[in-house]
């Protein structure tokens, strides 16, 4: 099924800046111990200073904070909101549209119906004002924070819709095919229809749509930061942002300390809109067969051809 | 000749392929459906009946979810108000608003189901309570200061990434793997991965902050006379309005860019095309009467799609700019734990979400010659 998913161009770059990030995320703990200074280690002799100096390869904080050890520990954060929002998404989303467009009759109404409702109502400010909410329970007053798994829950909770939506067409007309018609006269259980059957031709819109909703995520906890609901006890891309933001970063032109996390974030986000255009190649096989460079190999030969006037 | 590598250049990307990389990564139906089963019919009085219908459900249950939120949020949000309220006047409310506080957040005292019946009485009255942190101006009047603000700019600004996306995404899906299409194709994969508001603060720092070229703050110009009449006042608006809208522009066209490019490649390889082509027809006119014409239903169904994400997108861009819209105003009230503006503001927000899928379902009758052949 993955034949040829590796051999694209552009899913390897996207795949090895994903794998990159992962790695980060995963041992970035390690590397800050090998640079030496934590990600709240103040240096006094360097406050905001520029990047390349001090011995501060991306430069420092306004408090003399490193930025570059403040985004390798951000990964981690970001990435892992990311991961749980995701995972929470895609498995909401597989159940109720697989299930909808599997069974049909009243439970697809219903299900179908809600899929739909949902998708109307604007899933960021609703998940701002459920945050603001939950946030708020902790005593007035204070600066509205969420723990990390809690922000992960409420990001993923209203991230599912148009995954279902999309899951449920694409099983209704699995269903309908022959080989679905074929384990059914077979007498197989509705359990291994599902899982054997009709689930594996899902594979390569499950992932696209686990990695969509994943920087759906990350995306979702930066501007939830942004806009005053930390996250608590964790350094991620989004705190960072706005902790230079409400620190006057701007105004004093201390970009480094902007540009970095937010540039990881759309490095993030790039790389997967380049697996998701490999993972299409997989969902859809007419796309294989007119493999780009074949394609141009083609042209060229035909092109050769013409010069020596042998068309 | 031209024919084969044609074929084969469309195989490349078929409208799977734009489905998956739309601009908000909403999908529509599976391409074998003609026309998406959700505007099957469209145009017909049914399919009229029938949107109204699941619009009006929606905004129904819409409401009852709104209403729902704070009784299910821990804690007592009615008590934390009154809490607050006393904290900001140092006196306790009167109990005409304790009544009015209870409506909204929850009365343990009074049954569920007469709660909901008080809140929809309120709601009708255009009754939604008073603010917390402005305290105490209805929150009616705050909204209707901020709402035209909104609708200026993410009306004008989808439009124009609309339309600024959907004719580059056609130049680009014309002739795929030319020079402008292989330039661009990577680079709007990059821009489309830019987190808003972080843009937003880039374009802040660049052009308001260092080059001054443009204000920082604010939607109009404070010493000019607030009338829409005045020539003035309706240049200091476009003046102020420019970053933010500029801003939301660029983030907003690289999607439609995609989806048109995709959709597009497939197009061009269709034999009307072909055959335009076989006319002598002029490349522009192929381009835009045949190509680009069949090519731009999926954006227009898209547009209401996206209204959602815009809606996010804009909240963040207002709060950088600080631009006195809803976005803006949504923020300061879940800083300072105002409910009844925050719940009024997502009540708002989904009202315009659902009025631009209402029209844009409507409006694809019209498109669709489809939908009035049976």
């Amino acid at each position: 099924m993955f034949t040829g998913f590796f051999r694209n161009r552009r899913v390897q770059v996207g795949a090895s800046i994903l794998a990159f990030f992962v790695l980060l995320a995963v041992f970035g703990n390690l590397i800050i111990k090998v640079i030496g200074h934590s990600a709240f280690d103040v240096d006094y002799d360097h406050l905001h200073t520029p990047p390349l100096s001090g011995g501060h390869l991306l430069g420092t904080t306004i408090s003399g904070q490193d930025v570059l050890v403040q985004t390798i520990a951000g990964a981690r954060g970001s990435i892992t909101v990311g991961v749980l929002s995701g995972v929470l998404a895609t498995v909401v989303a597989t159940l109720i549209g697989v299930t909808s467009g599997f069974i049909g009759g009243a439970v697809d109404h219903t299900l179908n119906g809600f899929t739909n409702v949902v998708l109307t109502l604007p899933s960021f400010p609703l998940t701002l004002i459920v945050a603001g909410y939950v946030s708020a329970a902790g005593g007035t007053g204070s600066q509205p924070a969420l723990g990390l798994a809690v922000m992960a829950l409420l990001i993923g909770a209203f991230e599912w819709p148009g995954g279902a939506r999309y899951l449920r067409s694409q099983t209704l007309s699995l269903r309908s095919r022959d080989f679905s018609m074929a384990t059914k006269m077979l007498g197989e259980s509705m359990w291994r229809q599902v899982l054997v059957e009709v689930l594996p031709h899902l594979v390569g819109i499950i992932s696209a749509m686990f990695l969509r909703a994943v920087v759906a995520g990350i995306f979702a906890e930066a501007g939830l930061n942004f806009l005053g609901i930390s996250t608590q006890g964790v350094i991620s891309w989004g705190t960072m942002i706005s902790n230079a933001q409400s620190q006057g970063a701007m105004s004093y032109g201390w970009w480094w300390w902007i540009v970095t996390p937010g540039l990881c974030i759309a490095l993030v986000g790039t790389a997967t809109a380049l697996i998701n255009f490999g993972l299409d190649e997989v969902t859809n096989p007419k796309l294989r067969t007119a493999n780009r460079s074949i394609v141009k190999r083609f042209e060229r030969r035909q092109r050769r051809l013409a010069v020596e006037g042998d068309v | 000749m031209s024919e084969v590598t044609h074929s084969a250049r469309g195989g490349v990307r078929t409208p799977r392929n734009a489905a998956t990389t739309d601009a908000d990564g909403k999908e529509p139906d599976p391409p074998e459906a003609a026309v998406p089963r959700r505007y099957r019919d469209a145009g017909s009085a049914r399919y009229f009946v029938r949107r109204i219908g699941f619009y009006l459900v929606t905004t129904f249950l819409a409401i009852t979810f709104n209403f729902l939120i704070p009784r299910f949020m821990p804690g007592d949000p009615a008590a934390a108000l009154t809490r607050k309220i006393t904290q900001l006047t140092g006196a306790p409310p009167t109990p005409n608003q304790v009544a009015s506080i209870r409506r909204f957040y929850g009365d343990p005292s009074q049954g569920v189901l007469g709660q909901y019946l008080d809140y929809w009485t309120s709601l009708l009255h255009f009754d939604f309570g008073v603010s917390v942190s402005n305290f105490p101006v209805p929150v009616s009047t705050m909204i209707m200061q901020a709402l035209p603000w909104t609708l200026l700019l993410i009306g004008s600004t989808t439009i124009l990434a609309w339309v600024i996306g959907t004719f580059l995404g056609a130049y680009m899906g014309w002739k795929p793997g030319n020079r402008f299409d292989s330039i661009f194709a990577p680079l709007t994969t990059f821009a489309h991965a830019m987190p808003a508001f972080w843009l937003a603060l880039i374009v802040l720092w660049i052009f308001a902050i260092r080059l001054k070229w443009l204000p920082i703050s604010g939607a109009y110009d404070p010493n000019v006379p607030f009338q829409i009449n005045n020539v003035w006042f309706v240049l200091s608006v476009l003046k102020y309005g420019a970053l933010p809208a500029v801003t939301l522009v660029f983030i907003g066209f690289n999607g439609w860019l995609f989806s048109m490019r995709n959709v597009m490649v497939t197009t061009v390889t269709e034999d009307y095309v072909l055959l335009a082509r076989a006319k002598g027809l002029s490349g522009a006119q192929v381009l835009l009467g045949y190509a680009a014409r069949n090519a731009l239903l999926p954006n227009v169904t898209g547009l209401a799609l996206s209204i959602g994400g815009v809606i996010g997108g804009a909240i963040l861009v207002e709060t950088v700019f600080t631009y006195p819209g809803m976005g803006l105003l949504l923020q300061q009230a879940i800083t300072a734990h105002d409910f009844p503006l925050m719940q009024t503001i997502l009540l708002m927000l989904t009202f315009i979400t659902i009025v631009a899928n209402f029209v844009a379902d409507m409006v694809y009758g019209l498109l669709d010659p489809r939908t009035r052949e049976a």
